[in-house]
């Protein structure tokens, strides 16, 4: 076989689900990582708890590249149910790792593959007498021999198999064991110089981490100081949630008197846990609630309420392939529409979007100061491929900046000011002060309504006074753009040829966008991190000929948005519209430009 | 109950401090003398008005927290699901002292789901649902409470078996049930007082006349149904720790409840002598009885537990409200934080 293709592929592992095969991938994955090579794993995972194909990809890359492939490169087959069609997917040239108790193993079909049959389960039943843990094991087998057949450090692999077992001594030394079998096994019945493909160290992850991006917004909301989350489970939000009440078990009960810095509730239902937060926040806390697109449909109605009294919280988003229930293990971002005016009349929400663990982190965290500085609800919208894949990413910092409570006057503030109306425009910028309950001040309790209300929160229907309300409103969620995080810009400042994207499909337009100036094109690519959109966002398709929309949703939910603002540039904008639920990849992108692009950019 | 020619109460008070803006339900509504009666129990339980938190729902007596205790601070959130919004303040700051009124469309349809969960999770609250049997504010459409063959206004004639919710309650574990009668001011003061020193959900079913739409001699939630056909079980009253006891002492069956507060809840045997609302079994035999009896509404304590546990017990929290809680108090040190991330790697 000739020179090996190092860094710079992809491996597919198929198993069944429920056959905790998660703690192996993510050794394997974990291991390439710390050899200093970049690694982005994708789980593809079923609506199911056993029994269901599974997939668990790891793109190893040099080149940074870090959205799915789209290839697969190396092959783990595991599941008899999906091996035939799995093995058909293999690159020419590729590598099949396969159980030999498969009919595959015997009669796979392709003469442009090398295979390798391993007898899984008898590797791993010298470790375990009990079935169970016997499948378990299994799959350690295969780290073994990947370990050995793609040059993986067996050093690094014990150190990632300590760290993720922790204290359990027995379970670290079992699992070293195992992995220490398969490499014996792969080098006693193979020869790894038949194996195409090879990982070697390099320091391209130094100082960096790898953390899912729901791990990533409970961190951010920890730091951001929040201290109610109200919750319904649902996938793929729920670890937000769950990974927060760890947080606040592990930092925020006192460990003289057992007293909670928190409180949370797993609600009744999605209703409920935004009522919760409402609550929360009329109170006074810094609350959330995590949810997906089913959540938030029936959100609508508190959505609107907490719009209109205007109470902060947040509410995170965490997409998933719509509608209805749709594909709730798979990825898109179809709620853009949905969470911009969710409610009935002129409900208008501010969506933070951000894209990889850092911004994720970052916004959850701020999306408690905006939420209290303009007190309304916030959306962050992140999506199943970000929130539940593990991301590289750099170190998350620890804040500098303090909370920001926003307009919210005291005992003693109203005792300088001498005057309270709850709903006035004293500051011209749309937003009024607050107090909290239990303030004890003789101008500071106010009845919050969501039925219409004067500026002293008392009861009208005065058209004139309703108008003024609802125009005040708009007045302070356009005043917030002057605050939410403006859109990037990357690329060739003269290219003409644009890219607009928002959140995760920001993996494949990095990548989409260095093939396509390889083929000599040059492009500027921005990314929308909030809505609503700024002006920069018109100035840059203005600037450009062309703009394509990258989006992962079905109707170009964005583009909309940008049209809206822009009507005279709709001519201009160009949908990539990516929404079968698969993580996008730069493909699509690539092959859109490609076919288009030569109308607008003459030589 | 302090001596009704006393101008202040314990706290220095006068019953004006607990008045609200002026109602503007239809004249005679039962919901109108329960906002009375919250006034008077809340003065004479000398509550801290600014500490007083009015949640509700939609409804006409969900407009009610307007009309009571305007130095507290109220939020009127969105049809049936007060609950929801009672439940986040509360865990917020547990010193606030919640009540939430809701009616019976609120509660029993709409709404009873989240009223289900906020006993299931026994938010430390008094839940007053003002029950007509009618959707007021719709213009007269028959609720989930109103019973079989219950008549209203037109007289169109109820089909349907109507819904309970002291018996929800009960069955929900609620540690304190009462059925009151708005018309009935010492039973339903009483009522509220006790259910103000509760630790717990107190649920008062309090049936309440729509004089507009339900208030027929055949409708089941009207005024002269009511007076004709209430029995109640026994008389209510209420003695704080600072009250003097010479008050309502009569001869005959006497049951004295204590609260975890000190006070006492005085239960004068009337129609029934022998009933213990502090016995589950008894409690439920009654709701079953009253159901079973179209012929009578019972009236008074139906149920009451001391050893509630409730929702800020469960979630341990401490005293300082989550609101007034700092950076240095809510993030993680920095090399504890940092000490984290490096398992990331």
């Amino acid at each position: 076989m000739s020179s090996k293709i190092v860094n710079e592929f992809t491996i597919n592992i198929a198993t069944v689900n429920g056959s905790g095969s998660a703690s192996s991938n993510t050794i394997l994955a974990k291991s390439i990582f710390r050899m200093g090579v970049m690694v982005s794993p994708k789980n593809l995972f079923p609506s199911n708890i056993a029994g269901m194909p599974t997939w668990f990809l790891v793109r190893v890359s040099e080149k940074q590249y870090l959205a799915r492939s789209g290839t697969t490169e190396v092959f783990v087959a595991m599941n008899a149910a999906t091996a035939e069609k799995d093995i058909k997917t293999l690159l020419p040239g590729g590598v099949l790792f396969i159980d030999e108790a498969l009919p595959q193993a015997k009669s796979h079909g392709r003469d442009d593959i090398t295979v390798f049959a391993v007898p899984f389960a008898k590797i791993a039943k010298g470790f375990a007498p009990d079935v169970r843990l016997r499948k378990l094991l299994a799959n350690m087998v295969y780290v073994g021999v990947l370990t050995e057949m793609l040059s993986l450090d067996q050093g690094v692999v014990n150190k990632v198999i300590e760290d993720q077992f922790g204290s359990k001594q027995k379970v670290i030394k079992l699992n070293q064991d195992v992995v220490a079998a398969g490499i014996a096994f792969a080098k006693e019945n193979f020869d790894s110089s038949q194996c195409r493909y090879a990982v070697e160290a390099r320091d391209q992850t130094a100082g960096k981490i790898l953390i899912e991006g729901n791990e990533a917004a409970a961190l951010g909301c920890l730091m951001g100081g929040c201290t109610f989350v109200g919750w319904y489970p649902i996938t793929p939000s729920s670890s937000v949630c769950e990974g927060l009440i760890d947080l606040f078990k592990k930092y925020r009960v006192d460990k003289e008197t057992g007293e909670h810095r928190y409180a949370a509730v797993q609600a009744e239902d999605e209703l409920a846990s935004l009522g919760q937060v409402l609550g929360a926040g009329w109170a006074g806390a810094r609350a959330m609630t995590a949810t997906s697109g089913p959540g938030i449909s029936l959100m609508g109605e508190f959505a609107g309420f907490g719009y209109f009294a205007e109470i902060p919280g947040v509410v995170f988003d965490i997409q998933r392939a719509g509608p209805s229930t749709g594909l709730p293990t798979r990825t898109q971002q179809g709620d853009i529409s949905m969470c911009r005016s969710l409610s009935h009349g002129d409900t208008e929400h501010i969506l933070l979007i951000p894209a990889g663990p850092e911004e994720i982190y970052e916004f959850s965290r701020r999306a408690f100061d905006f939420a209290e500085r303009f007190q309304t609800l916030i959306f962050v919208l992140s999506d199943l491929d970000q929130g539940m894949n593990l991301l590289t990413s750099e170190r998350l910092e620890y804040p500098v900046d303090d909370f920001d409570r926003g307009k919210v006057l005291d005992k003693e503030a109203l005792e300088k000011v001498g005057e309270f109306s709850r709903y006035k425009d004293v500051d011209g910028d749309g937003v009024p002060y607050r107090t909290l309950p239990g303030t004890r001040h003789p101008l500071a309790p106010y009845f919050t309504r969501g039925s219409g209300h004067d500026e002293n929160a008392n009861y009208t229907e005065d058209p004139e006074v309703h108008t003024a309300m609802v125009d005040r409103l708009k007045r302070k969620i356009d005043g917030a753009i002057a605050f939410t995080p403006k859109p990037t810009i990357v690329g060739d400042p003269s290219g003409k040829v644009g890219i607009i994207h928002y959140g995760s499909t920001r993996y494949a337009v990095t990548e989409a966008r260095h093939r396509l100036e390889a083929e000599g094109i040059q492009m500027r690519s921005m990314r929308i991190r909030s809505v609503p959109l700024h002006d920069e966002v018109i100035e840059f398709v203005r600037d450009c000929d062309v703009i394509y929309m990258v989006e992962q949703n079905r109707d170009g939910q964005m583009a909309d948005l940008l049209i809206v603002k822009a009507p005279a540039l709709a001519a201009k904008v160009k949908k990539i519209l990516y929404y079968g639920g698969m993580p996008m990849s730069a493909q699509p992108i690539v092959d859109a430009v490609m076919s288009s692009v030569k109308e607008f950019v003459h030589a | 109950m302090p001596d009704s020619a006393a101008k202040t109460n314990r706290v220095g008070l006068e019953k004006k401090d607990y008045s609200g803006s002026k109602s503007t339900l239809c004249i005679g509504c039962g919901h109108d003398q329960i906002t009375r009666h919250i006034i008077a129990a809340a003065f004479e339980s000398g509550i801290d008005p600014y500490n007083v938190v009015k949640t509700s729902g939609i409804g006409c007596s969900s407009k009610t927290p307007a009309y009571f205790i305007d130095k507290g601070f109220s939020i009127n959130s969105v049809h049936g699901r007060m609950p929801s919004v009672a439940t986040g303040a509360n865990a917020v700051n547990k010193h606030l002292v919640t009540i939430g009124v809701s009616g019976d469309g609120d509660t029993a349809s709409i709404g009873m789901g989240q009223f289900c969960h906020v006993v299931r999770r026994n938010v430390n609250m008094v839940y007053i649902i003002e029950n007509n049997g009618v959707y007021g504010l719709t213009k007269g459409q028959f609720s989930a409470t109103s019973e079989e063959g219950s008549l209203k206004k037109g007289g169109e004639v109820n089909p349907f078996d109507h819904m309970d919710m002291c018996t929800l309650a009960l069955d929900m574990g609620c540690s304190f049930v009462a059925r009151s009668f708005s018309g009935d001011a010492k039973q339903m003061v009483n009522l509220i007082r006790a259910g103000l020193s509760h630790d717990g959900l107190a649920v008062i079913d309090c049936i309440s006349p729509c004089v507009t739409f339900n208030n027929l001699p055949g409708s089941t939630k009207g005024f002269q149904w009511l007076r004709e056909h209430n029995v109640s079980l026994h008389e209510v009253g209420f003695v704080a720790p600072y009250e003097a006891e010479e008050v309502d002492q009569k001869p005959g069956e006497e049951v004295s409840v204590g609260m975890p507060d000190g006070s006492h809840i005085r239960l004068h045997a009337l129609s029934e002598k022998d009933y213990d609302p502090t016995s589950f079994h008894a409690a439920r035999q009654m709701l079953e009885r009253d159901r079973s009896d179209p012929d009578h509404v019972y009236t008074g304590l139906i149920y009451y537990k001391q050893d509630s546990h409730t929702h800020d017990q469960v979630l341990q929290l401490g005293d300082k409200p989550l609101s007034l809680l700092n950076e240095k108090e809510l993030r993680p040190r920095q090399a504890d934080f940092e000490a984290l991330i490096d398992t990331f790697h």
